[in-house]
């Protein structure tokens, strides 16, 4: 007879290191070491796999509430579950939009009832998202969803005075604007990177110094409001040169990488399958091998996901009728192991700080990102770093289809998910939500 | 080749074989009797989602001569006014037995998932898709070359030695892209001329040179002599979005008037693909001297469109043999 | 006792099997057609047209005077272009004089089902109207599909329906000769 909620991790490796065990029990990990007793806990066999605290996305478009025909909160976290995630921020470009106190509530009870995962929601930064007005910012903050993070995504908040106030009012509570880096003059009608593909293929390009400019102009507002800022999915290599020159200079500035710009180029774009079309979009194999070295050193601090479910009609059109964007809770951990770990460039516990510790850190997560020690909360995700997997939209958790890696064989597994010591992935496929006790 | 999506689709030799057959049918265009059994059954569908009555007419014209059946298809389809998506429509098309898609679209890549996204069997023909390409567009283009610059009986031969300057609005020009692609694969030399703002980033990838200098070009100093220019279409709401200050100041940097008619060696042809601007990118001293094409380019574009037609639906759609067939007979050495 | 077969792949016609095959055959169009007058030639491509210019300087030869001689291309008008692998279009050239009120003669290489020559009738047909058609080939072997007939025939060859007949010229193939190629 095993005692429900008590988890013996038998021989796993932390971070990739040394096999030991761990022992979960009331949401917690009890004990550590090599040979613990099993003591009633149900045992699972972690021979070969690596232990990493449960993953944090920054960056998550749950569509709940108004797109629920994309995805639902309840969909999009089980597929964040099965991607080794026991938290992400749910971005405010719902409908309504989540600029209201009732919303981001809303958004928060429905992560709660789902149980796959903690969902953060991220406050609206302007009403509407219009970007004339601040949204009330301090009451999203104050209530139940104890929102820290801000963000218009999906527009960019181009008025300086704008963004100058943003920053400075969400000091108050320790918030962050996390700015989606976009001028949207220079990008009006944008379709694609503005380079050698986009000249070829007739579709109006989206340059790189209109995410550059945006992000040079608000880490010097950073500065000289002494604010957080945190930069949306940086796409470029000159934006990387930029971030890296704000951080020399103590900015107090954090960025995020998505996991296919690590990985794809604008090259794709050639297929005009708008499976490929995202915002901001693939750039060229020069910004990709920046990307990847600026997420090494720590010049940017996150991978965030992105994730961003779309209903196949919004797909399956021409390429300037098809909405931006592109799954991937549930590939994320492949896509970094395929890019950082298997080139060498960051190691395991490298990639927990990128995609657990910094992640809980920036969005002021509690109880999320933390070390495999003794003492701290059951978030624990395995994965077997041997495991191939060919990807296959439809054998997917998440609504949205529009995976760019269709058919392409990916790197590593996520074996089982641990949320706060419940089995929410158990043998690669999803087991049950945690109950609230 | 399946469909004709690009230029870049054809290489040289499949380039020169368009060019013979439609040098064969516009042979047959000069008969009595211009219409030619040889689709007779087949079908082909004009699908266009963006008015462009001269190239509808002309592919309709092509498809007729050659005796197959016609259906034209006009339909809306903007991200502004959302009608039937296309998808929808290449399904409705597929049902009604489409052998061949001619498609003109202003998305750019439309023709493109058409061919590939599996909702029909039918070889797509691009008729112009957003700031793309216009294949044939290209391919009636160095068809008039070659009759001018290398002889009626120019069989086999491609555009090697030619020099090509093309004049304008590069940036949203589907004309200009073929064009390069096709003029380059024939062996032509092709040099770009407009503004810097109607330049695309990473033109400097092309296989062709650019410039700045219409007077330069046509003089010569920059490409070598000349043996064609062909001036493109300029919208003139381009200057409500800074492209170029005014129409006047266009028309002065880079507009073919009699004046720079003057600096062209005497042989060299002026092309148009039209619709003209007169008074804008050409006057009408250009547009209507005995050097301009433009005309002549209408009617080579039905010779150029049966012989794609002509290619791509008779390339062998199905099994190859059977009883009935001459296979047996046939020498193919 | 059996026949000794030869075996796949032999020369059924040789050299100057041909050249008498053509020589013949321009006589009896001449005693056909009591003289040269309006004859018109019209090789099919590829080969009957080299074929159908041999004839034409027989003619000549033979009447002392030059006899019109041109080409047909059929490709255009056959009503099997969705069986066959794509063929390239040859050129059609009627002599200047034209082929309204002219006895014209197709000239090919092979009569075999009769597509080739029903497309050719349906192509004059665009072209103008001649006085007569006729139709002269280098060998007829049979397994018509259509109520066809030649002429004015070099030889008649009976072949296996699955046997391919290769007729080559020198002016296109170097040699002149005509094989029979073994089942396929």
């Amino acid at each position: 007879m095993t005692a429900p909620g008590h988890h013996l991790l038998r021989g796993v490796r932390p971070l990739g290191g040394d096999p030991t065990d761990l022992l979960l029990r009331d949401g917690l990990i009890v004990e550590a070491g090599r040979g613990l007793a099993a003591a009633g806990a149900r045992v699972i066999d972690g021979d070969g796999l690596v232990a990493l605290p449960g993953l944090v996305d920054l960056h998550t478009h749950l569509r709940e509430p108004g797109r629920e025909d994309a995805e639902t909160v309840e969909t999009g976290t089980r597929a964040a579950a099965l991607g080794g995630f026991t938290a992400v921020h749910a971005m405010a470009n719902t409908e309504p939009v989540a600029d209201t106190a009732g919303v981001v509530e809303q958004v928060w009870r429905l992560g709660r009832e789902a149980g796959w995962t903690d969902v953060r929601p991220v406050g609206a930064v302007t009403v509407g998202l219009r970007g004339e007005r601040l949204a009330e910012l301090g009451t999203m903050a104050d209530g139940a969803a104890a929102v820290r993070v801000f963000s218009d995504d999906g527009r960019c908040v181009g008025d300086p005075v704008l963004m100058r106030r943003a920053l400075e009012y969400v000091k108050a509570f320790d918030g962050v604007i996390a700015q989606h880096p976009q001028d949207p003059r220079l990008t009006d009608g944008a379709q694609m990177h503005e380079g050698d593909v986009s000249a070829v293929l007739g579709l109006a390009g989206w340059p790189a110094v209109a995410e550059e400019s945006i992000i040079a102009r608000d880490v010097l507002l950073a500065e000289h409001v002494r604010s957080r800022l945190h930069l949306c999915h940086v796409s470029t290599a000159g934006s990387v040169e930029i971030i890296r020159w704000a951080k020399g200079r103590g900015i107090a500035v954090t960025a995020e990488v998505t996991p296919h710009h690590l990985l794809l180029t604008d090259e794709e774009v050639r297929s005009y399958d708008p499976v490929f079309k995202v915002n901001p979009p693939l750039r060229t194999a020069d910004d990709v091998r920046a990307l990847r070295e600026a997420l090494a050193d720590g010049t940017i601090d996150v991978v965030a996901t992105d994730h961003a479910p779309h209903a196949g009609e919004d797909k399956d059109c021409e390429w300037a009728d098809a909405a931006e964007g592109m799954t991937g809770l549930e590939t994320a951990l492949s896509v970094v192991q395929a890019t950082m770990l298997d080139t060498g460039l960051l190691d395991w516990a490298g990639i927990a700080c990128r995609l657990s510790a910094a992640p809980a850190r920036i969005g002021r997560v509690t109880g999320q990102g933390r070390p495999l020690a003794v003492g701290e909360p059951a978030n624990v995700v395995l994965i077997d770093p041997a495991a191939r997997r060919r990807v296959d939209p439809s054998a997917m958790a998440t609504t949205g289809r529009n995976t760019p890696y269709r058919g392409r064989e990916l790197p590593g597994a996520v074996v089982a998910t641990f949320y706060r010591g419940h089995p929410t992935v158990c043998d690669g496929a999803l087991a049950t939500r945690r109950e609230e006790s | 080749m399946r469909h004709l999506l690009s230029a870049a689709d054809l290489d040289r030799a499949g380039a020169v074989e368009v060019l013979d057959v439609a040098a064969r049918m516009a042979a047959t265009q000069q008969r009595e009797i211009k219409k030619l059994p040889t689709l007779r059954g087949r079908t082909v569908v004009n699908l266009f989602f963006e008015d462009s009555t001269r190239t509808r007419i002309s592919f309709e014209a092509a498809a007729k001569r050659l005796s197959a059946d016609v259906i034209n298809f006009t339909a809306r389809g903007s991200s502004v006014s959302k009608g039937e998506s296309l998808k929808d429509t290449a399904l409705t098309l597929e049902a009604m037995g489409a052998d061949a898609v001619v498609v003109r679209h202003s998305a750019s890549g439309a023709p493109h998932r058409l061919a590939t996204a599996g909702w029909i069997r039918g070889a797509v023909i691009n008729a112009g898709d957003g700031t793309h390409e216009h294949p044939t567009q290209a391919l009636l283009d160095a068809f008039t070359l070659r009759r001018h610059l290398v002889g009626e009986d120019a069989s086999g031969a491609d555009l090697a030695g030619q020099t090509v300057a093309i004049v304008g609005d590069v940036l949203h020009s589907r004309v200009a892209r073929s064009n390069v692609l096709l003029l380059h694969t024939l062996g032509a030399r092709v040099v770009l001329v407009a503004p810097p703002t109607l330049l695309p980033v990473g033109v400097g990838r092309w296989p062709c040179a650019t410039s700045y200098d219409l007077d330069g070009v046509l003089a010569g100093d920059v490409a070598g002599p000349l043996d064609a220019v062909m001036m493109l279409r300029v919208q003139g709401e381009r200057m409500n979005a800074a492209y170029f200050p005014s129409r006047r100041e266009y028309s002065r940097r880079y507009g073919l008037d009699a004046r720079r008619l003057r600096l062209l060696p005497p042989h060299a042809i002026v092309m148009h693909p039209g619709p003209m601007n007169r008074g804008l990118e050409i006057s009408a001293e250009a547009a209507d001297s005995p050097r301009s094409t433009i005309v002549e380019q209408v009617s080579n574009g039905v010779a150029v469109r049966m012989a794609v037609l002509f290619l791509l639906l008779s390339a062998a759609s199905g099994p190859a043999s059977g009883p009935a067939t001459e296979i047996a007979k046939e020498i193919v050495p | 006792m059996t026949s000794a077969r030869p075996g796949p792949n032999h020369i059924v016609l040789e050299a100057g099997e041909i050249a008498r095959s053509l020589t013949r055959i321009a006589h009896e169009l001449l005693e056909h057609n009591k003289g040269a007058d309006r004859l018109v030639l019209l090789g099919v491509p590829t080969r009957g047209v080299p074929l159908a210019a041999r004839l034409a300087a027989r003619l000549g030869e033979i009447e002392g005077r030059t006899v019109p001689v041109g080409s047909l291309d059929v490709t255009m008008h056959r009503d099997d272009l969705r069986r066959q692998p794509m063929r390239s279009i040859a050129a059609t050239d009627l002599p200047p004089g034209g082929i309204d009120d002219q006895i014209v003669v197709l000239v090919d290489d092979v009569l075999f089902s009769g597509r080739t020559i029903r497309a050719a009738l349906d192509a004059l047909s665009d072209l103008g109207r001649p006085r007569a058609v006729r139709l002269a080939v280098l060998v007829d072997r049979g397994h018509r599909e259509l109520p066809i007939r030649a002429d004015h025939v070099g030889k008649n060859l009976p072949t296996s329906f699955r046997e391919r007949v290769r007729v080559s010229v020198a002016e296109i193939d170097g040699v002149d000769e005509v094989r029979i190629e073994g089942d396929l």
